[in-house]
């Protein structure tokens, strides 16, 4: 590896962090609590979606210390599964759900569109106190017992034949869910309105692109996943029997219901990734990213197709073949606009200047995992294959390539890449790309084997399995230890960077966004004076022409 | 765009220049002007009015394919909805939508005593929705209709032991099977009416929050986004219910 790096800081002998910003405007425990500004509750969000992903980090241990040994030795198996579906519902909708979008896209997009902030400040207040109230209530629901439903909440078991707290968990989602809305909203009414002069859809980072196909979804899947969970909460208080078959109702139109949510969903926890992709790529190639137009349009199109394919989680539920046919055909469709992206990513590196920082290792780490999860998903999308690996370890092992190997991958390489403009202070490099290739290590040896623990037969959800598979359980456990230390490792040296990193400036990777020509940590009202949009997104010639000039005029 | 929001539009492109350079005190610091603030909260409204549609949209989804499996029961069922409330209900309805837009219209034009005559009149119908609205659901109670707490199958079964229905539509008793599933019409009939009679009264919880600050004055300076935006709620919490009335109530009237 070549130690060529694009990172030009200032002078650090007489660098100072501007002494006005978003994070020193104001002090005091109320202005962060009655905050209007998007990067103060971006910051808000970043605290408590780290939270709650630790919370659902150390329930991952735990299940992967249980199936350490084939017996049920640590836990008792209904212990075990509410292990799991804790750590489904926390990972899902408070972790992965806002992860990007309420972080990373609340602090860039309203900068990268030239604006002040979102378009209705109070809304976006209101969203993270919702996610908050939603906290509570799961850590509620968690403290008292917990549930046992898996994080789907299937009926007839949630109605009819469990004993926990599957009512507060409900209600916890439901309200979660509408914080997810109002976000989606806010940056579709922001994308639209909030446009600076000259900005037009096209000249917008990829970046804006992905974030507003996936809060599409938002808006339009989140109700319906909403008043699903209203019916099952009435099913279980009040016994209504609309997913009752004893009383005429049928639980597989909550499947349809429920799926017709959580499908998107899964586009909802990756689309936003996919955008802090393209901006890492192209920074650290030099590159526009290639066909950036297909990549836009791309995002959108996994937006309409992603409405279409949710009953491939259904096709051994008793749904007809023919829709079955018909759902597997749109599933395989899915893989044609994920694809162009990943080719066009590859297409940017292709004679690029690449460098590899932190965020650029993240991303090339994403674009594996994410090329197998997206491969595995289309075994599973083919109704023969499925047959034999739905509800195996086979489709664990892939939505966690996409939703951890992808997502994850994609947030981490974000908090990295757009750190130096959060706070001002560049991360410890050489330690951050070792915990990316920890991370990337661990994952592999984590997952992998539970492809061919799938395949073998082991069924998934439970807590103990027959003595031939413990081998392989074996890596997955050692790999997931290895995986947590790539985790802990960016919580202990960004919280170290924030007083002891170098100062960064204003541009510290020389990237083309908007966000990059303004002063780190940006000022409260983002622009000194309201921004002109004279350029393509990715112009690097313009960026050297606009550094020469500033260079010339000194 | 309506002929309302070009008026809203002038009223506040009027607002936002009174003055060389300077902006209203209603223009929050983000917006470049008062038409983009005003443009990008009606935005919000009808991208929220959206999610409404597609919330609302699981429960029309349960009703169709409920109503295809168990077309019988939910004829029977629907026999018990009284048409005379269910018609006036809608009239209150429709009434109120009309007091509500003229209520927008004297916010535009700047009519103080207009907007609060307009408002209180929406508020009173209202009411007078969701008292119509309890009448109904106690005469259900009655008979044993609120599934989960208080049902019967027994009118279905013998239909002749409800003489006021049985007198206009000669039901004929159904199998215990089928009259089992009219507890599926009464719920989706509760669930559908209340979740619209939720709305309702968040409606008017706004709408009385709205008529104290009209009377401070606020609504009749140009700034009417909130009022125009209540109006589009308003309108789209009567238009759920012009597709409930003839679900629910008309739709097996003759058979």
């Amino acid at each position: 590896m070549s130690t060529a790096t694009i990172v030009s800081l200032p002078d650090q002998s007489t660098a100072r962090i501007p002494k006005v910003n978003f994070l020193t405007k104001e002090n005091g425990l109320l202005s962060w609590l009655l905050t209007g500004d998007h990067k103060r509750i971006a910051t808000l969000y970043l605290i408590s979606i780290t939270f709650f992903f630790f919370i659902g980090g150390a329930l991952a241990a735990l299940i992967r210390l249980q199936l350490l040994t084939p017996g049920a030795e640590l836990m008792a198996t209904d212990t075990y599964d509410k292990v799991f579906s804790m750590h489904g519902l926390i990972m899902v909708f408070f972790f992965l759900v806002p992860s990007v979008p309420a972080t990373i896209g609340n602090f860039v997009i309203p900068i990268m569109v030239g604006a002040k902030d979102l378009a209705l400040p109070k809304i976006n207040l209101l969203s993270w106190y919702l996610y908050v109230i939603a906290g509570i209530m799961m850590i509620y629901t968690m403290s008292v017992g917990g549930v046992d439903t898996g994080w789907t909440f299937t009926t007839p078991l949630s109605t009819h034949y469990l004993n926990t707290h599957v009512v507060s968990a409900g209600l916890a989602v439901f309200v979660a869910g509408f914080s997810s809305i109002f976000t989606g909203l806010n940056f579709i009414v922001t994308i639209h309105k909030m446009r600076c002069p000259g900005m037009t859809w096209f000249r917008l980072p990829l970046f804006v692109w992905s974030n507003y196909a996936a809060s599409v979804l938002m808006v339009l899947g989140t109700p319906v996943l909403a008043i699903t969970l209203v019916l099952v909460v009435l099913e279980r208080t009040l016994g209504i029997g609309v997913f009752d078959p004893a009383k005429g109702g049928d639980p597989l139109l909550f499947q349809h219901l429920f799926w017709f949510y959580s499908h998107p969903a899964v586009y909802i926890m990756i689309l936003p990734g996919f955008g802090v992709i393209s901006e890492v790529v192209s920074t650290f190639s030099r590159k526009r990213v290639f066909g950036y137009t297909a990549v836009a349009f791309s995002s959108v199109a996994i937006a309409v197709f992603g409405f279409f394919v949710w009953a491939h989680h259904m096709f051994i539920m008793g749904i007809s073949n023919y829709s079955a046919l018909v759902f597997s055909l749109l599933t395989m469709l899915v893989a044609v606009p994920s694809a162009i992206k990943i080719y066009n990513w590859a297409f940017t590196l292709y004679k690029g200047s690449i460098t590899f920082e932190t965020p650029m290792l993240y991303a090339l780490g994403f674009m594996g995992l994410f090329t197998i999860g997206g491969l595995t998903g289309v075994f599973l999308g083919s109704t023969g294959t499925d047959i034999h690996l739905t509800e195996t370890y086979f489709v664990v092992a892939h939505f966690h390539f996409v939703m951890v190997g992808g997502m994850l991958m994609s947030f981490l390489s974000g908090i990295h890449f757009w750190w130096p403009k959060w706070t001002g202070r560049m991360y410890p490099e050489k330690i951050s790309q070792f915990a990316a290739v920890v991370t990337y290590i661990g994952f592999n040896l984590t997952f992998f084997p539970q492809f061919i623990l799938g395949m073998l037969g082991m069924p998934r959800r439970y807590a103990s399995y027959p003595p031939e598979f413990q081998v392989l359980n074996v890596f997955s456990t050692a790999g997931a230890t290895v995986l947590g230390v790539g985790y802990l490792l960016p919580l202990l040296y960004l919280t170290w960077s924030l007083k002891y990193g170098a100062i960064a400036g204003e541009n510290p990777w020389q990237a083309t966004g908007l966000e990059w020509q303004i002063q780190s940590p940006p000022l409260t009202e983002n622009f000194a004076e309201t921004p002109i949009m004279d350029h393509e997104a990715y112009d690097y010639d313009w960026l050297e022409r606009k550094q020469a000039s500033e260079v010339a005029s000194v | 765009m309506s002929d309302s929001t070009t008026i809203a539009n002038a009223a506040v492109a009027e607002a936002g220049h009174p003055h060389h350079g300077e902006h209203p005190p209603f223009q929050r610091h983000h917006f470049e002007s008062v038409v983009q603030q005003f443009d990008a909260a009606n935005f919000a409204m009808w991208l929220f009015l959206l999610t409404e549609v597609m919330f609302f949209g699981g429960l029309f989804m349960s009703y169709l394919i409920m109503r295809n499996w168990y077309y019988p029961a939910f004829v029977e069922g629907s026999h018990f909805l009284s048409i005379f409330w269910g018609t006036s209900n809608t009239a209150v309805l429709i009434t109120s939508s009309f007091t509500v837009a003229m209520g927008v219209w004297c916010a535009e034009t700047r009519r103080k005593k207009g907007l609060i005559l307009c408002l209180i009149l929406t508020f009173i119908l209202g009411l007078m929705f969701l008292g119509i609205k309890g009448i109904e659901w106690h005469a259900e109670w009655v008979e044993y209709h609120v599934p989960g707490l208080h049902f019967s199958a027994e009118t279905f079964l013998n239909p002749a032991s409800a003489p006021e229905v049985y007198k206009e539509y000669h039901d004929k008793p159904l199998s215990l099977g089928m009259a089992n599933k009219t507890e599926l019409y009464f719920f989706l009939y509760f669930a559908m009416t209340g979740m619209h009679a939720l709305h309702m009264v968040v409606g008017i919880g706004i709408l009385a929050y709205i008529i104290f600050r009209a009377w401070a004055g606020a609504y009749t300076t140009g700034h009417v986004t909130f009022v125009e935006n209540f109006g589009l709620y308003w309108h789209f919490v009567d238009i759920i219910w012009i597709f409930l009335y003839p679900l629910l109530y008309l739709i097996s009237r003759h058979q």
